[in-house]
């Protein structure tokens, strides 16, 4: 009954993928077949300075977004925890960025960065904190953090609505004890609540580990790789050079870098799961 | 009493900037969408509300002068045809996952939730060659092809979270009554898994519906693009944009997914820790 399943993914997934890493040793170009030139391409991008600046802009992007989201998620899963009022309201507010396609909220946030008339410019100077407009997408620092701005609105209520089912399995009991012994609210977060979070949260962190490092839409839409290609991830990066340019050895070999971060990712969560048996 | 008041009141505020943070972005496209262009552009007026009065211009402009109205229909092709597609191979796969006790189903599971996580982004390339082998460059029937490579492993962990829920007696004695394999699954576990069914449909609905990297790769002409993507490449464009219908158009395209999601949350998670966690 799975065979169908198995013979499907091998055609969709498998296939590709093994022929992603043949292209990647090829000088293959858009409507040439190329030919075998073994690590040619990586050499290239190891000394290219286009590749290198994608290269740790995905490291970085990936960083420090997650670094923001998983705090940012715990403590909202943390208030969301509470006896609030209209909570499941509140909650379908809290998830609406994370529901709604980014391939489609970015384009409000495009909006929103706009130097003449975005609202964030017009917000910072009314507030009087800047008193000319700023070029949100159009200087390299300020559009590389632009873009992890929408990654974390984004992200953060994943985060948050994972980790909230992690504490909801919690039992009051645990925390019962603990103010027996008479630990504080502080030491009751930090040797009940965090312990026993573990799992969760390693999940989540390595799930939005492998969705950020391989994310495509925030920068295309935001910046298509710009200014100065200061954006690039490695997605964007890969789509520009393999498709746009018609260099599809080169591409592939690209986007194969994000291969060893799943494979770590793959690894952590196999090991997670063999080393404790939990559910929500 | 007192203090349990205050602590109530702290934990309704502490939330606040999480509600502005969220919502707001969705608020200003709502309300740019709705603003006449004078108002819009200029520079004087207030932007957080509208004074001038509500126009529906830009939703007009979207429908009758852009090719919005392709696009959708397009993505509704290329995400419906794949939907159905992969359903029929999930299901009998998601089915033995869950039930089956053979060896290494277990692994297979691991395995699904693995090429779950494989992203588009790495296959986009090959696809795109494949693609003009089969002389399907600039057709939505490359979609139609490459959608369930996502939509297979995502349908089959739901869809095999769900199985998990059909407690496995009612199996067993149907069994005892003299049923065999196929007929439990015509009478009894067909009929019982629509609730899944219809999670799992709509999950990879909306996962089609916003797919936007294959679209850019493989389709050239505006009126065979998805919505997402003749969004951002048409309408988006030069330096002249049409913001208004731009954010009319991204919140019509959104509604589908965000009403999907809205209801079925819970069916995601469960679809995710299926395959990671238990």
């Amino acid at each position: 009954m799975i065979t169908p399943a198995v013979i499907a993914l091998i055609f969709t997934v498998g296939y590709p993928f093994i022929m992603a890493i043949y292209l990647s040793m090829t000088d293959a170009e858009a409507g040439k077949l190329g030919s075998f030139i073994g690590l040619y391409n990586f050499n290239q991008l190891a000394i290219s300075p286009l590749f290198q600046t994608a290269f740790k802009n995905s490291l970085l992007y990936t960083f420090v977004t997650v670094a923001v989201k998983l705090p940012l998620g715990l403590i909202l899963a943390l208030i969301l925890n509470k006896d609030l009022k209209a909570k499941k309201f509140l909650r379908g507010i809290i998830l609406l960025p994370w529901i709604t396609p980014i391939t489609i909220s970015a384009i409000g946030w495009k909006w929103m960065y706009d130097s003449m008339y975005g609202v964030i410019n017009w917000m910072l100077i009314n507030l009087g904190l800047i008193d000319h407009s700023i070029l949100w997408l159009g200087k390299p620092w300020l559009a590389k953090v632009s873009v992890m701005i929408v990654n974390i609105w984004r992200g953060t209520p994943f985060f948050a609505i994972i980790i909230l089912a992690g504490l909801m399995t919690i039992s009051e009991d645990v925390y019962d004890a603990a103010k027996v012994d008479g630990a504080g609210t502080l030491a009751k977060f930090w040797y009940i609540t965090l312990p026993l979070l573990k799992p969760v949260i390693s999940f989540v962190v390595l799930f939005s580990t492998v969705m950020t490092i391989s994310d495509y839409p925030i920068v295309f839409i935001l910046t298509r790789g710009g200014p100065l290609n200061s954006t690039h991830l490695f997605s964007t990066l890969a789509f520009q050079i393999g498709l746009s340019t018609g260099y599809l050895g080169r591409g592939a070999a690209i986007s194969l870098f994000i291969f060893p971060f799943l494979l770590l990712v793959v690894y952590f969560q196999l090991n997670l799961m063999r080393g404790k048996r939990w559910e929500y | 009493m007192r203090r349990r008041l205050i602590t109530s009141i702290l934990d309704h505020i502490s939330i606040i900037p999480f509600l502005l943070f969220a919502f707001f972005p969705f608020y200003w496209m709502l309300i740019t969408s709705l603003k006449k262009n004078s108002e819009l552009y200029d520079l004087k007026s207030i932007p957080f509300w509208i004074k001038e009065g509500i126009t529906l211009d830009h939703y007009f402009y979207l429908l009758q002068k852009t090719e919005f109205l392709t696009w959708l229909s397009n993505t509704i092709i290329v995400s419906i045809l794949p939907t159905i597609i992969s359903l029929i191979i999930s299901f009998p796969a998601a089915y033995a996952l869950a039930r089956l006790r053979f060896r290494g189903a277990i692994l297979y599971g691991m395995g699904i939730f693995a090429i779950y996580l494989i992203p588009p982004t790495l296959l986009f390339i090959p696809f795109s060659r494949v693609i003009s082998y089969l002389k399907l460059s600039n057709s939505i029937w490359s979609l139609i092809i490459v959608y369930p490579s996502f939509m297979i492993p995502f349908s089959t962990l739901i869809l095999s979270a769900y199985f998990k829920t059909i407690p496995r007696e009612i199996e067993d004695s149907a069994m005892i009554d003299g049923c065999n394999r196929l007929q439990i699954i015509y009478k009894i576990v067909i009929p019982l898994s629509i609730p899944g069914v219809i999670t799992s449909t709509l999950f990879s609905f909306v996962f089609g519906w916003q797919n936007l990297i294959y679209t850019l790769a493989f389709i050239s002409s505006s009126s065979k693009k998805t919505l997402s993507a003749g969004m951002v490449t048409e309408l988006i464009r030069g330096d002249v944009f049409y913001w208004g219908s731009l954010m009319a158009g991204a919140l019509l395209a959104a509604l589908p997914v965000v009403l999907v999601f809205a209801f079925l949350m819970d069916y995601y998670i469960s679809g995710l820790s299926a395959g990671a966690i238990k």
